[in-house]
């Protein structure tokens, strides 16, 4: 038994390993002194300082948060109020939109840049819309694969809804907005807001779609790092990255060590409880 | 229960015309040419990329399989886990899915090349430099690492759910440890293990950066093939089309296959 715990543990290391590698040669030659990734020499801090002057990249990592925050709160509000009209369809509509709201998270994205950029050329070749490649066919096409997100993670929601609370709040003299507004709302809003966290990561992380229908005004991150990987990245992105990396480690170890706290009060307070009724019983005998 | 149709109503206008719209596009700038006039020379054309076509099925088929060696151990581990060091182990599954793509499969190339990590350090053994780079066992491997999440998340989900009352019933009932996989866990895995393949197979069949970054020129995808009618010297959007509509039948092929596409299950999974 005490083998196979041993086994279990290399088997997981080494597969953290292989998880860790790239991130760890990304981080250490965010310190390298030289500017090539050959070899190391010596250890500096200039790329971090060289990353704040450097206007290409902050202007696309800020382009990354503009379109991120635009795509993810229009989808939010768009997707949430979809949800409630989908679970209001009958069965075979309900059924039908779903499968088409599928499409985007089950296609490749490759298919689904590529097929809005046809729908953006068409547009402008065909229809005489003016609607050029940049910002705006970008947040369109983000919006698009984002959508899905808030849908899938609201609609579960709302089937587990009690019906009963919101007829209460109707018999009690709300207005069916009112009842909305503070029964329904309240109960969902933890799913509106994980589709909202999943919609903003998405997009942060998109590449491929962004590739397809961005122009070359409105670079978002992804697409310079890529226009960098033909050639070489310069280190000033290794920093950023790094810098990126230890805000979601940090912000993801708070929340794992307040989840372990509450977990442990959890705990304390089921111990306490049976202590006192064991008291209880002890003192009924 | 509220009820209201019409909050449906935008998000409607919106499918139709960026989700439903754009993909009648691709099948009718693949049966169309430049001048809008109806063919069928695109996809006879396709015929043409076969090879590329076969390579990327059979890549794409390798990495699926090797995420799934990988991933169902530690899925199964993960989930046998309590408390604390089940969440730690999923944060740090999920860590790494944080940092762009695009730098960790970089990264990798600072490791594989002539010149690379692990070259070095086979040289001080006096090992010749390998030619690890531009292969398609490179490639593969970009695509294991990129994809292990995803096979990994979708095992795990599914694997929590098996309950350790069920197992240990088995046991006592005589069940030895290869029976127990064989009879309990795998049975009750597969629509994780469904979930996990797609959501590997279908990224890696169409990937267009891991090929260009690790395979070199001579292991292009067929996604690199659309890129390249998109926005390489050969510029033919009829032709890129009717290579996509082929992938995107490949795949719905291969789904149907797996019969995975059952909606409210993938949901319960994936989300």
């Amino acid at each position: 038994m005490r083998n196979l715990k041993w086994l279990k543990s290399s088997y997981v290391a080494m597969v953290m390993v292989f998880l860790y590698a790239p991130i760890a040669v990304l981080i250490t030659y965010s310190f390298n002194a030289n500017k090539s990734r050959g070899a190391w020499t010596g250890f500096t801090l200039d790329w971090y300082g060289k990353l704040f002057q450097n206007d290409a990249i902050i202007s696309a990592f800020g382009n990354t948060l503009l379109v991120a925050a635009i795509s993810s709160v229009v989808a939010t509000l768009v997707g949430t109020a979809a949800a409630i009209g989908i679970n209001s369809l009958n069965s075979k509509a309900k059924q039908l939109v779903r499968t088409i709201t599928y499409l985007p998270i089950i296609n490749p994205d490759i298919i689904t840049g590529v097929s809005l950029m046809l729908l953006f050329v068409f547009a402008r070749e065909k229809m005489n819309i003016p609607i050029n490649a940049g910002y705006l066919t970008l947040i369109l096409a983000h919006i698009t694969f984002n959508i899905p997100y808030v849908i899938f993670n609201v609609m579960p929601k709302l089937r587990q809804l009690d019906q009963f609370t919101y007829e209460a709040a109707l018999d009690l003299g709300c207005t069916p907005w009112q009842a909305f507004r503070k029964v329904i709302i309240p109960e969902i809003s933890p799913a509106i807001f994980a589709g909202f966290l999943m919609a903003l990561t998405m997009s942060m992380d998109d590449f491929v779609i962004s590739y397809f229908t961005t122009g070359p005004a409105s670079q978002t991150l992804p697409i310079r790092i890529y226009a960098m990987t033909r050639r070489r990245i310069s280190p000033e992105i290794n920093a950023l990255s790094t810098i990126v990396f230890v805000v979601v480690l940090t912000v993801l170890l708070i929340s794992y060590v307040s989840e372990g706290q509450k977990e442990r009060k959890l705990l304390r307070q089921e111990r306490e409880t049976r202590q006192a009724l064991h008291i209880r019983k002890e003192e009924e005998v | 229960m509220f009820k209201s149709k019409t909050a449906a109503a935008p998000y409607l206008v919106w499918m139709v015309i960026f989700i439903v719209v754009p993909l009648f596009l691709i099948g009718y700038f693949a049966f169309t040419n430049a001048e809008g006039q109806w063919t069928l020379e695109n996809i006879s054309q396709v015929g043409k990329y076969m090879p590329v076509l076969m390579r990327s099925i059979i890549l794409a088929a390798i990495a699926t399989a090797i995420c799934l060696l990988i991933a169902y151990p530690l899925a199964y581990i993960m989930s046998r886990q309590v408390g604390n060091n089940q969440r730690l182990l999923l944060l740090l599954v999920m860590l790494p899915m944080w940092m762009n793509f695009l730098l960790r499969t970089y990264a990798w190339m600072t490791i594989l090349e002539k010149t690379g990590l692990i070259n070095r350090f086979l040289g001080l053994f006096g090992i010749a430099p390998l030619n690890l780079i531009n292969t398609p066992g490179a490639v593969v491997l970009g695509m294991v690492y990129n994809y292990l999440p995803f096979m990994i998340l979708p095992l795990y989900t599914i694997m929590i759910k098996i309950s350790d009352s069920l197992i240990e019933a088995s046991r006592d009932l005589g069940a030895g440890f290869f029976d127990i996989f064989r009879r309990v866990v795998l049975p009750l895995s597969i629509p994780g293990i469904t979930a996990g393949i797609t959501m590997v197979f279908v990224p890696a069949i169409s990937t267009f950066i891991i090929s260009r970054m690790l395979g070199g020129g001579a292991n292009l995808l067929i996604g690199d093939l659309i890129d390249l009618q998109f926005y390489g010297n050969t510029y033919n959007p009829n032709l890129g089309s009717a290579i996509s509509l082929v992938l995107m039948v490949i795949i719905l092929l291969c789904m149907s296959l797996l019969n995975s596409f059952d909606n409210e299950e993938m949901e319960d999974v994936l989300l």
